[in-house]
């Protein structure tokens, strides 16, 4: 337990200076939007799709006032529950293309690294080749392509931009872990491990896992920061998941695009500025980490020595 | 699947443990990316070629030689960690070069191994425990009380104590000594009969060094262990090995009784490995005539006998050929004024088809007469130089010479006096000693 502890207290007590600062207000950050997310039900005021309350309909593209401390849009909904369950849709998107990304990517930059060979080439290309592609056109066409593929329901459309997400995600966590990987696996105590007789499966779980996944982290959060722009732009172009199904700020935005030229300035702000102020967020923890796992950038915080003065050292 | 044997007494005999016959390793060596394309082969490194060794229970056998003579690629072939081209290697009745990696995995718990850098040797990732306990977790042994049982005996065993003390802790926590120390517990904990222990002192403190020796010979007289010990100090392997062998590019040109190799060496290169070793004593002037140049490329090696291009003894049919010519043309070469280099270049030609190595190579650009007062010049310089009597004839041959060397002869393993040599100084009949 207290290992655990350590552990994770370890960003903290190995930054110094700017890092450390980075990585305290993008978790603080991140936090507000994840307790937005958890507890969306309890903090927003309506659901997301509601139009009415007590049988009285909401006015359409109400100024923010008591009852709409953020206002309505055109389509009746109460703006502020909407940027706060577009957190909750933000979050699942995110977080399980994140889950995706490194069930897929780690293990497959794991084996393609440590066996090499032909496997290794043609993982290679097909990977290169994704990473090749506009990752932004990539993934509209894959939230095209199973949008209405995947078994209807209330989680289908997160699914779908989840997986579509994963698709351009996937080759950076390969690429990593398999360069990782190629390198740890000359290191003579995986020869050791060999020599002990363990078989490959025992030799990447045990000795190679643990030494090729450290960077994973960082390009996790990284990657969150990006996920979260271009879940908002598949939203915008009306791709994905629809307002019906889940309040999603991209969408929002689309919706905003008219009501901006009548001055109807809170349907946009609110959404926009949740997007900007979480993508600042993801982006502050994903630098802090990196400053504190990568040993180039590191630099270890020193403490001042302060001796206490003697007795009778006057 | 053979039971690991009794512990014999330490004493020397009672059988072979292992028998190594015409062991070769060759690696294919990867040429540019285009050679790859079309798939040509950009030749082979026979890091081990056509060995022949025989470990007694409870000897310890050194394997000695410079870097690049395939001592350590021997060491990790008796794994199975390096695949055996050609030959055998008999364990307890199974030939490793042709088991199966499945079966070959489970022998490992008899045949264990210690590297040279016990920094590299640990994960940096696992604490103590789960690195010495893992060995015996691969092998099936799923309860974590009797791996823990087990751990704390081999870490006593190897004198890491109080154990408590280490089990938590991580390779960067501990010492050279220490994490060679946990290197061998692991090594050990399986039960293996032999250990392959590759240079396992020359990564470690002058001061950690003896105790870690004295530690092996402890655990070979508790645990019966029979040792191959790699390295390329003899003065440790004097100290340590019953019997050694020296291996250059990949053969072995010397082998037996430590005691007769130290006191009657007689392979060249056993006698400048010798006299390579330094001496503390001031007022001793030893002649420090070590070998000339570097270990050959293992790619491509010498014709003949591969030690002759660096040989003080060497002999006409030692194997002379074109690239000792250009050696010897070229360190000539090293000693003249840029003026007459150029002359003398001229004279000689193009010499890159020496590269190839052959019996009998062209030379000269300007007529045989000019060639051969250049030959004749090299000659004055260097008078002593082995390679002048290897060469059988000189005949003119269009616009300069055609020098024929003495057929090479390849020398093999042969008895002479207490020990083995391969060299042609110890012919076959050799009765002496």
């Amino acid at each position: 337990m207290r290992k655990v502890f350590k552990a994770l207290a370890k960003p903290f007590t190995e930054t110094a200076g700017l890092a450390r600062w980075m990585l305290v207000i993008g978790i603080v950050i991140t936090a507000v939007f994840v307790i937005c997310a958890i507890f969306a039900p309890l903090l927003a005021p309506y659901g997301f799709d509601q139009t009415s309350a007590d049988g009285v309909q909401f006015v359409k593209r109400e100024a923010p006032s008591g009852d709409h401390v953020f206002g309505t849009d055109r389509l009746l909904f109460d703006v502020l529950s909407r940027t706060i369950w577009g957190a909750r849709t933000a979050i699942e998107v995110v977080v399980l293309s994140i889950v995706i990304c490194v069930f897929v990517g780690v293990p497959m930059g794991l084996i393609s690294g440590y066996y090499g060979g032909w496997l290794d080439r043609i993982l290679l290309l097909i990977m290169d080749a994704l990473f090749a592609f506009p990752s932004f056109l990539l993934a509209i066409v894959f939230a095209f392509l199973l949008t209405n593929k995947l078994p209807s329901g209330g989680f289908s459309g997160v699914l779908a931009v989840s997986l579509s997400l994963s698709v351009i995600y996937v080759p950076q966590y390969y690429r990593v872990v398999r360069n990782t990987t190629v390198s740890a696996k000359e290191a003579t105590y995986v020869e050791a491990a060999r020599a002990i007789g363990a078989s490959d499966f025992v030799i990447m779980r045990r000795y190679l896992f643990g030494n090729v996944v450290q960077s994973v982290p960082v390009i996790g959060t990284l990657n969150a920061a990006d996920a979260i722009l271009t879940l908002a732009g598949l939203g915008f172009l009306g791709l994905g998941i629809q307002s019906t199904e889940a309040a999603e700020w991209g969408h929002d935005l689309n919706r905003a695009l008219a009501d901006a030229g009548s001055g109807i300035w809170w349907t946009g702000l609110y959404p926009g500025l949740a997007i900007v102020l979480l993508v600042t967020g993801l982006t502050l923890v994903g630098e802090g980490l990196n400053e504190t796992i990568n040993p180039t950038l590191r630099r270890r915080r020193l403490l001042p020595v302060v001796m206490t003065p003697r007795e009778g050292d006057r | 699947m053979p039971t690991k044997p009794e512990a014999t007494p330490t004493t020397t005999g009672t059988g072979p443990i292992i028998d190594v016959r015409d062991l070769a390793v060759h690696f294919g060596l990867r040429g540019s990316s285009l050679a790859r394309l079309f798939g040509r082969d950009a030749g082979t490194v026979k890091a081990v070629d056509g060995v022949n060794l025989t470990l007694a229970r409870g000897e310890v056998v050194g394997l000695v030689g410079e870097s690049g003579s395939g001592k350590s690629t021997l060491g990790r072939a008796l794994l199975g960690l390096a695949p055996a081209t050609a030959g055998s290697i008999v364990f307890e009745g199974q030939d490793l070069a042709t088991l199966s990696r499945r079966r070959l995995r489970d022998l490992r718990r008899h045949i264990q191994m210690v590297f040279q850098d016990p920094s590299a040797a640990l994960n940096p990732a696992m604490t103590v425990e789960e690195a010495v306990g893992d060995a015996l977790r691969v092998h099936g042994m799923r309860s974590a009380e009797e791996r823990r049982v087990k751990v704390i005996d081999a870490l006593e065993r190897v004198g890491l104590s109080p154990v408590e003390l280490f089990l938590e802790k991580y390779p960067r926590d501990l010492s050279g000594g220490q994490k060679q120390r946990v290197v061998m517990a692991r090594a050990i904990i399986t039960g293996p009969s032999v250990l392959v222990a590759d240079e396992p002192i020359s990564m470690l403190d002058m001061s950690v060094r003896a105790k870690i020796l004295q530690l092996m010979l402890d655990l070979k007289q508790d645990l019966g262990l029979t040792y191959v010990y790699i390295t390329h100090d003899l003065a440790s392997a004097k100290y340590f090995c019953d019997r050694i062998a020296i291996m250059y590019l990949g053969r072995i040109v010397e082998i037996g009784a430590t005691e007769e190799i130290f006191a009657n060496p007689r392979h060249p290169y056993t006698k400048a490995l010798l006299r390579a070793i330094p001496d503390p004593d001031p007022g001793r002037q030893l002649p420090r005539d070590l070998p000339r140049g570097e270990v050959p490329d293992a790619a491509a090696p010498p014709l003949g006998c591969a030690f002759h291009p660096r040989c003080k003894e060497a002999t006409p049919t030692c194997g002379w050929e074109s690239r000792d010519l250009r050696t010897l043309v070229e360190a000539h070469w090293t000693r003249r004024s840029p003026d007459e280099y150029g002359a003398e270049r001229a004279v000689v030609g193009d010499i890159d088809h020496f590269d190839k190595p052959a019996t009998s190579t062209t030379l000269g650009a300007q007529g045989a007469p000019a060639a051969r007062e250049f030959l004749d010049r090299v000659r004055i310089e260097a008078p002593d130089d082995p390679i002048w009597g290897g060469i059988e004839s000189i005949t003119d041959d269009g616009s300069g010479v055609r020098v024929h060397f003495h057929e090479g002869i390849d020398p093999a393993l042969r008895r002479a006096g207490g020990v083995e040599v391969a060299c042609v100084l110890y012919p076959e009949t050799s009765t002496e000693g």
